[in-house]
């Protein structure tokens, strides 16, 4: 980073970095830990928003600028407000539910405990001597991100643009409900946000 | 700078989402454990887009993020069409493949 730094001259110190690092690390995986744990449906969304946003905070230190803002408009500004209006469409419980969990809560811990071992251990053994060249360093500006994205990627972003719109006609056709059906009225119910208002007019 | 401990991060995070999938029992708090594991993939992508002093995996990241928003999309309307026939929300209840 000091190179780069001498170049474009930072917000933070490479110690800095490796301090920030540390400190929204651990409140990530803090924040991530309570999102699995707790059981409080609502607080299990809100503690995702955490984890978002400190993985944007991670992309910022990765210099993957656009990165960053696109997490924090896409993640923290609307799946998380998607998945709580889902919560609510569904009833969820507000307070604390005593059946968050399934039963078979220690073969699932055995099974995550040896995922994170093989994969700790594989980037162990992969990694533990290299080190990022400084030297012209790629930035994720927005200016060089989308240079990329425009220069090298331009077909998958224009199926990413149809994958979108089937996306938005698939949900439509599913949150629609079907005129015969009995005790079902036929509201044009538009994506799942859309469909509450359907919900509460039958 | 050393990427391992990007990787560790990203290692830990992807490890907490999967063992939320198996264990959570609302299928909307699965989704947000799916978010999770795909948020670990795409620290582990820009990672090595830093790595490789290139922009490719932070543009693999962003097409990451455009196809999460989709799928939750998706999967939102299923769920909440799963709940208006079986009023549950639960992944135990949904055990039949026709409703």
């Amino acid at each position: 980073m000091n190179l780069s730094a001498a170049a474009h001259p930072g917000f933070l110190s490479p110690t800095g970095v490796e301090i920030t690092f540390v400190l929204i690390g651990l409140a990530t995986l803090g924040a991530a830990l309570l999102t699995v744990t707790t059981r409080q449906l609502v607080h299990a969304a809100l503690w995702l928003v955490v984890a978002l946003g400190g993985l944007a905070v991670e992309y910022l230190l990765l210099t993957a600028e656009f990165i960053a803002w696109v997490q924090v408009l896409i993640y923290v500004g609307s799946v998380v407000v998607l998945l709580l209006f889902g919560l609510m469409l569904t009833k969820a419980p507000i307070g604390r539910s005593p059946d968050a969990d399934s039963e078979n809560r220690l073969v699932a811990l055995g099974v995550a405990l040896a995922a994170a071992a093989a994969l700790v251990w594989v980037v162990v053994d992969a990694f533990r001597t290299t080190w990022v060249d400084l030297h012209g360093v790629a930035q994720g500006s927005s200016h060089a991100t989308g240079e990329s994205l425009f220069r090298h990627w331009v077909l998958p972003f224009e199926a990413l643009s149809v994958l979108l719109l089937a996306a938005l006609v698939g949900a439509i056709v599913l949150s629609r409900r079907d005129a015969g059906s009995p005790g079902g009225a036929t509201t044009g119910a538009g994506s799942p946000a859309d469909s509450a208002t359907g919900k509460e007019q039958s | 700078m050393n990427p391992a401990n990007y990787l560790y991060l990203s290692a830990l995070l992807f490890t907490i989402g999967a063992a939320g999938v198996l264990i959570r029992r609302n299928a909307i708090v699965v989704f947000m454990c799916v978010e999770l594991m795909l948020n670990a993939c795409n620290l582990a992508f820009v990672t090595f887009s830093r790595l490789h002093g290139n922009l490719d995996g932070q543009v693999i990241a962003f097409f990451t993020m455009v196809v999460a928003a989709a799928e939750v999309v998706v999967g939102l309307a299923i769920i909440v069409s799963i709940f208006r026939s079986r009023h549950s929300a639960s992944v135990d209840d949904a055990n039949l493949m026709k409703l």
